[in-house]
Formats: C-alpha cells, structure tokens, sequence
C-alpha cells in the first residue's frame, strides 16, 4: 500500500506539480475547447488563452506564498 | 519544420537533464571509484530504453485524436511546470539551478555515507547512480515518447536524446568535471517553451481544433508564449524589486 501511495505521489509531482490548479484549468480549457468546436465553432484562440491566463494566476500564488 | 522543433526540443530536454544525472554520477564516482556507480548507469539506462522502446509503440497504437488529446493535456500540463519554474527563476523569486553546488553537496553525502558491500558492488555508489540517471532520465523518455508517437517520430525522438547522451557523456568524460558552464537555466526556459508549444498544439488538435495555417501555428504559438513569458519575467522582476525596496 505505501508503494502504491508513493508510487501514485510520485507521478502526481511528475505531472502535475506544485499547483494543482493549472492541470484542472488545462482539462477545463480542453473540455470548453472541444463543447464549442463541436457546435462548429473556430476555437484555436480559446487553449493558448487559457494557458496565458492559468500560468499568470499561478506565478501570482507563487510569489504572494514565498 | 515541427520536425527541426521536435528534434530541438528533445535533445535541449535531454541534455539538460543528462547535465544534472553527470553532475550525481561524477560526485559519486570521484568520491567512492567508478566501477559501482557506472553499473548503475547502465541498469538505469537499460530500463529507460526498455520503458521508451515497450510504451512508445504501444502509444502510436491509440487512435491519433486520442492520442494527441491525452498526450497533448499531459505535455501541456508538464511543460506549464518547466516554464512557471524557468519565469520564477529568471525573475530571481527562485535560485538558479548550480551545477558546481549540487556537486559539492552530492560529493559530501558521498564521503560521509557508509560502505556496504552487497554482490561485489558498493551500494550507495549503484543506487545513487541508478536513482540519479533513472529519475532524470525518465523526464527525458516522458518527452521522447510524447514528442515521438504524436508525430509519428518515435525514432526521431530518440536520436535526439540519443545525440544529447553522446554529447553530454563525451564533454563529462573529457571535462572530468560538472558542467556548470552549460547555460542550464536558459535552456530550461527555451524547453519550457517548447513542451507548452507542443503540448498546446496537439492538445487543441486533439479537442477538434483546426490550427490556422496548420503546422505554421506552431510558430506563431512559440512567438506568443515567448512574448508572454518574457513579460511575466518583467512584471515579476518588478514587483520584487519593488518590495525589496518597500523592505529597506
């Protein structure tokens, strides 16, 4: 069981890393990204957007914590 | 052309990372004799080429949308940490990554750690080794399997990063010492931005966008993130200056 849990922390770090918060606001963008362009929507704009907007609020929680 | 970026990103990927593997083999080889430590290397090599050469075909076997959609997301998120890392350090809210420094400490825990033989080989040195070359090794099969299979260029990939252990490895063996001259810092930026590149390119491609001007986009994505991130340096750099001088 703790390798499992060390195992599971290890590849959490790996991918997601220190702020959560931006892998759960890619797979949101994502998710927006294929609901419009599946209503035939041109939606390119909408990913390199998402990922200005996530790693500017993310490197604001990192250098208001320390 | 997204061949020259893959190939470019992948060797910069790998050879930052095989500088920082150099840098715990040489601590522990100078401190306790090569032969232990270079055992390690090479069972740690053994199994990242079998991870690349069992997961990379296994991947192209997943229909492409799919594929470019979860190893897009994955990239993306990957490469989002390389560069919000790269930004920090660059705008100095975090300390540069020293190659001279880590080896110093690394040499130290070497001298300290105590001998235990086990199958004629000294333990530390192997599992320091094995450890160091694996776990930064696996950050480089992570981008040689997902540049590769969502282009279809899994070899490509892997002769990327196999240039960059020839070269890291040729310099390390001839300098004899950690190459804390490689701009290690810089190039972390330049591959943060290029995992982000790829990572928001397939991605979007996998969600069911159709980039304009197809593979140019690439570019104009790379232009885009470079001027973003370049400009969260800025901001970041003054604004701490500017709190250092509220502190004084």
């Amino acid at each position: 069981m703790r390798y499992l849990r060390s195992f599971g922390a290890f590849w959490w770090d790996f991918i997601v890393g220190d702020d959560w918060r931006v892998a759960a606001g890619v797979v949101i963008a994502l998710g927006m990204t294929a609901a419009l362009t599946d209503r035939g929507w041109s939606a390119w704009w909408l990913l390199p957007l998402a990922v200005a907007v996530l790693l500017g609020r993310s490197l604001q929680r990192a250098t208001r914590s320390g | 052309m997204s061949d020259v970026f893959l190939f470019l990103g992948a060797f910069l990927a790998s050879a930052v990372e095989m500088v920082e593997a150099l840098t715990i083999v040489l601590a522990v080889g100078v401190t306790r004799g090569w032969r232990s430590p270079l055992i390690g290397v090479a069972a740690a090599t053994v199994a990242l080429v079998a991870i690349i050469a069992a997961l990379g075909p296994a991947l192209q076997l997943l229909p492409i949308d799919v594929l470019r959609l979860v190893v897009g997301a994955l990239l993306l998120c990957f490469g989002l940490q390389w560069l919000r890392k790269a930004i920090l350090r660059s705008s100095g809210y975090k300390p540069l990554h020293d190659e001279e420094e880590a080896f110093l400490a690394e040499r130290a825990e070497a001298a300290a750690a105590g001998r235990d033989e086990r199958i004629g080989i000294d333990w530390y040195g192997f599992t320091i080794a094995f450890k160091g070359v694996l776990l930064e090794g696996l950050e480089v099969a992570f981008i040689v399997i997902t540049f590769g299979s969502t282009q279809g260029r899994l070899g490509l990939a892997a002769a990327a990063a196999g240039a960059a252990l020839v070269l890291v490895a040729t310099v390390g063996v001839l300098v004899h010492a950690p190459l804390s001259r490689v701009p290690e810092n810089t190039i972390k930026f330049a591959v943060g931005l290029l995992l982000t590149t790829f990572g928001t390119f397939w991605a979007a491609e996998g969600a069911g966008v159709s980039w304009p001007g197809d593979e140019l986009a690439l570019l104009g994505l790379l232009g885009f993130l470079a001027a973003l991130a370049f400009l969260l340096v800025e901001l970041l750099r003054r604004q701490r200056l500017s709190l250092q001088a509220g502190e004084a």
